[in-house]
């Protein structure tokens, strides 16, 4: 059949994709039926760490050789339109998913005490969650994959309408309605490539010689989509609103699995399926990257609100993850992939933490946590260690990615290196800020606490055994990422590389290159010029 | 033998006449909920014996195919699930109850005799058996002051009249042009009429008025939500859903006569199904009242199926029937939880659904999946029905009326959500009165939510059968 050749067919034991996709949703059915909470909770936790250890083959058993789909599995499904059931990972996704297996059982870990109502409903959502999530990464069908990308929605939705804070309605109907809308146009450019093509089969689609106003079209029909799911700017207004409202749960989710789809849809649609298109928008998209990381960083600096300063990084973090992406260079690929993996750590590691101290004071107001530093030292410790791999600190996670996105920048263009400099400087400078006033003492004189507890009677304990592991967990990924990443850029060496040469075979070819940079640079030029008009 | 081909009709028929005799004897509660039960699921039971059928009778003037089939399946599988649903008729009056079971088998007669009717005078006579037979059950709801639903009542007739009158109109341009009642001879010329014989779209326009009355499509939509409003939950979720089968399927025959061919009759179409659309969906935004909620949201759906008829392909055409079977369902999921929700028949708003998942979490799901499927989000039945149409109706290139109609759909998310927030997110506080469900209900919701999914995620076996049906049409 004309379909394997592009897939290595799955040669575990047992069906490793589809299994781990329906682990969690055979999970989510049976909650259902428990009705005591703890037990609801540790059955929770236990569906997503079965998830997680049948995951693992997907790390152990890849071949780092070959840029096909492993671990395939292919059958019939709609014979009528052609539609198959077919799913595989490349040395992108694999990665995607085991950030998605291995945040989920944080996702349930981190809720053990925040989430106080309605508790079997809370790990049914989380489960069918995962299930959507990990669809999405393993989907080779872009019918396929658009069900699990807005199947999302439904439980995302409940997950900050229904645990969420004093905006949850606003903040939950404006996440739906902001991605719903941004999907129209990614299911127009999913039929229209099949009535172009005859077929759903995302390896094939990339195989095909469009012209360029088609290829304009579908590039900017799925970028609205990614763009607004990652989300850049002017398209991001959606996720402070969510991520502020959102339980310490569905932060986590949001911020490391869910923007990641974003990139990852860019890496699978937008690039290798119109790369002639990809290329004439490259300046536009690098432009509106390095506002995304200036004006988010710029953003965070002003926040009172921790919950508002992570999210407004996440925007200038993701930035980058754009930045390196539309560098259309091995490193700037390479680090935006890993980024997206580290931001999926550190942010979710802030975002746990950030659970953990309103937990504690019930409040997320910078002023009222302040020098917690002598009062809880574990906490403020982690708290220590995440801040600084979110500012990309050398030894951490983020400085190899954000290295190697600086690194292809500067390859590309001296300009836009030096333009997304600032927005590593912001990073310290909002980070640091950050946590002075939570760690020491606050000489304004916000600080409520003393040794006895704060002002709302409560004493501070610090983290307890269930927290310390989430943490050391966490921390352990961004020291390992950090000082020795080899492992995982080996991973997504070869799809990388196929990915640069489908751009490379399919875009115009060489006179490109040399001609493209310059034209990047005016367009920046011109670009900076309107927003400062504006 | 020739009088097996009608077995369907033949049965349902009879249920209508044992109907009848138990009304003459007053038979009232359990054995009047038995007859009715029993009747129609021998009707069911008549459709799939009766589904591989293929013949003409009466003349040539009545004939059974694929589709005809296929749609009193989907007729009689209906009829059965909303007399299960409604057998306790709480919403209807005591001495009338009789009369609903009675009138509601023969209007679903009058439909499944539309979906076989293949001449224009038959089409005809048994769209009046089952108007008629609507227009007196809607008044039959309980109540103090009986003026909505004599009222909505009043209403239905006069729509259905004028829709009539105008489709007869029609009727005598299409006779005039074509010389010829039986659809055969009229889509043996109409193709090449069409083109260059504006009276002959005309024609066609005003003909089908009447079954735009019956799908609720722009520009006959205007009884649906006090018609919806007035009458009893029964009767509601009656009119909500079969007679769409049947205008669907009519629909479908009528539209395909016209040929392939992208005419000025098609774009009438275009124009229709974005008013329609876009009408249902705004207005549908502001409203409280739950079923004037739905009516405003069929309205939409009109639209959307319309798009299927329009791009007169076969998928498009299949499409419009897998549509209209998950239509179905999805209604029906949000009728039960209106109908179980208010016990006296009474209807319900926005605050009677708050903290529904506390009341009864299988009725808040049930809802849940019905609004979220006709918000067209995977894996329901909703969003494969909205994908394949569109489609269908990319592959004629009409790129403009698709991204007009996801927008729509995205604009009516927001009050499929409204619902999903009022039944999930409201009333978390208080002491709220529990539903009582009995086991009949429980699997009922259950079969919905299992059917939504299930059809949603496997078109496939729904989709061939429907793609056949149409196929001998094209």
């Amino acid at each position: 059949m004309h379909m394997e050749k592009y897939l290595i067919l799955n040669t575990l034991s047992y069906p490793v994709l589809s299994l781990i996709m329906l682990v969690p949703l055979v999970g989510a059915l049976l909650s259902l039926l428990i009705k005591n909470e703890t037990w609801l909770k540790i059955f929770g936790l236990l569906v997503t760490l079965v998830t997680l250890v049948l995951s693992l083959p997907l790390y152990t058993c890849f071949d780092l050789h070959t840029a096909k789909y492993q671990f395939a599995e292919l059958r019939h499904w709609f014979p009528l339109l052609k539609l198959h059931y077919v799913v595989g990972v490349d040395g992108i996704s694999v990665l995607l998913v085991l950030l998605t297996t291995i945040i989920m059982p944080f996702c349930i870990l981190c809720s053990w005490n925040y989430i106080k109502k309605r508790m079997g409903e809370f790990i049914f959502v989380t489960l069918v969650m995962e299930t959507a999530m990990i669809g999405v990464f393993i989907s080779l069908n872009t019918v396929l994959f658009y069900i699990f990308w807005e199947a999302m929605l439904i439980p995302m939705f409940l997950l900050i309408a229904v645990w969420g804070g004093a905006r949850k309605d606003y903040a939950s109907i404006k996440f739906f309605l902001y991605t719903l809308c941004g999907s129209i146009f990614l299911l127009v450019a999913i039929v229209a490539l099949y009535i172009k093509t005859g077929t759903f089969f995302i390896p094939e689609l990339m195989d095909q010689p469009f012209s360029f106003a088609y290829q304009m079209w579908i590039f900017l029909a799925c970028a609205l989509a990614f763009a607004i799911k990652i989300p850049m700017y002017p398209l991001h207004t959606w996720l402070p609103a969510a991520h502020v409202e959102a339980p310490t749960a569905g932060s986590v989710i949001l911020a490391s699995i869910l923007l990641k789809m974003g990139g990852y849809g860019f890496l699978r649609f937008c690039l290798p399926m119109a790369p002639a298109a990809t290329l004439y928008c490259m300046p536009y998209f690098i432009a509106l990257s390095l506002i995304s990381i200036i004006f988010g960083g710029y953003l965070a600096l002003g926040q009172t609100d921790i919950k508002k300063l992570i999210a407004y990084s996440s925007v200038g973090h993701m930035g980058f993850v754009t930045l390196g992406i539309f560098l259309l260079n091995d490193q700037g690929l390479k680090g935006a992939i890993l980024q997206m993996i580290n931001h999926g750590i550190t942010t979710g590691g802030l975002f746990i933490m950030v659970g953990m101290i309103y937990e504690r004071t019930h409040s997320r107001e910078i002023a009222d946590n302040s020098a917690l530093g002598m009062m809880i030292p574990i906490y403020v410790t982690f708290l220590g260690i995440f801040c600084l791999s979110s500012l990309a600190f050398p030894g951490t996670n983020s400085f190899v990615g954000e290295f190697l996105v600086l690194f292809g920048a500067f390859k590309k263009s001296v300009v836009v290196g030096f333009l997304a400099i600032p927005g590593a400087i912001l990073a310290a400078a909002y980070m640091l800020r950050l946590l002075q006033r939570m760690v020491w003492h606050d000489s304004d004189g916000h600080a409520h606490h003393d040794s006895a507890g704060d002002d709302h009677g409560h004493k501070l304990t610090d983290l307890c055994f269930r927290e310390i592991v989430m943490v050391v967990v966490l921390a352990v990924f961004v020291f390992w990422i950090g000082l020795y990443p080899t492992p995982l850029l080996k991973v997504m060496d070869a799809s990388v590389t196929h990915l640069l040469h489908q751009i490379t075979a399919g875009g115009t070819p060489a006179p490109v290159t040399p001609h493209e940079g310059h034209h990047a640079l005016l367009e920046i030029g011109n670009w900076l010029k309107q927003v400062a008009a504006f | 033998m020739q009088v097996m081909l009608i077995l369907p009709e033949l049965v349902l028929i009879l249920t209508v006449l044992v109907l009848f005799a138990a009304s003459l004897k007053k038979i009232k509660g359990g054995g009047l909920t038995g007859i009715a039960l029993v009747g129609s699921f021998l009707t069911l039971v008549a459709t799939v014996l009766g589904g591989t059928a293929s013949g003409s009778l009466f003349a040539g003037a009545y004939q059974l195919d694929a589709l005809s089939q296929l749609i009193k399946f989907l007729l009689g599988g209906g009829l059965f699930l909303i007399f299960f649903m409604c057998r306790s008729l709480s919403g209807i009056e005591e001495e009338m109850q009789n009369e609903f079971f009675l009138f509601l088998s023969l209007s679903a007669l009058g439909l499944m005799m539309m979906s076989s009717a293949v001449e224009l005078l038959t089409i005809l006579v048994s769209l009046e058996i089952s108007s008629y037979a609507l227009y007196i059950v809607i008044s039959f709801r309980k109540g103090e002051g009986r003026r909505t639903e004599v009222e909505a009542g009043i209403k239905y007739v006069l729509f259905g009249a004028a829709a009539t009158g105008i489709s007869l109109f029609g009727i005598s341009y299409i006779f005039g042009l074509t010389h010829s009642t039986y659809l055969i001879d009229i889509s043996a010329q109409l193709p090449k009429l069409i083109h260059h014989q504006p009276l002959a779209v005309i024609g066609m326009v005003l003909m089908l008025c009447s079954f735009f009355y019956k799908l609720a499509m722009f520009p006959m939509h205007a009884w649906t939500p006090d018609i919806y409003q007035g009458a009893s939950n029964e009767t509601t979720t009656f009119i909500a859903t079969l007679p769409k089968v049947g205008a669907a399927a009519l629909l479908i025959r009528l539209v395909s006569m016209t040929g392939t061919g992208v005419t000025e009759f098609t774009w009438v179409l275009v124009v229709l199904a974005v008013l329609s659309m876009s009408f249902g969906n705004l207005a549908a935004l502001v409203q409280n009242d739950i079923k004037r909620l739905l009516a405003y949201s069929s309205i939409a759906h009109a639209g959307y199926m319309m798009i299927g008829l329009l791009s007169g392909n076969q998928l498009g055409m299949a499409a419009v029937i897998y549509y209209i079977a998950g239509y179905v369902l999805m209604n029906l999921a949000c009728f039960v939880v209106i109908y179980y929700i208010a016990p006296r028949g009474e209807n319900i708003t926005f605050e009677d659904l708050k903290g529904l998942y506390r009341r009864s979490p299988i009725l808040a799901f049930t809802l849940a999946a019905g609004a979220f499927g006709m918000a067209g989000i995977p894996p329901t039945v909703g969003f494969t029905g909205k994908f394949v149409i569109f489609t269908a109706a990319l592959e004629k290139g009409f790129y403009g009326l698709v991204v007009i109609a996801m927008v729509n759909a995205a604009v009516s998310a927001f009050y499929y959500l409204k619902l999903a927030r009022a039944v999930y997110c409201q009333g978390e506080e208080g002491e709220l009165e529990s539903i009582k469900l009995g086991i009949g209900a429980k699997i009922f919701g259950i079969f919905l939510i299992a059917a939504i999914v299930f059809v949603g995620i496997m078109p496939q076996g729904l989709l061939q059968m429907a793609d056949q049906a149409v196929a001998a049409l094209l």
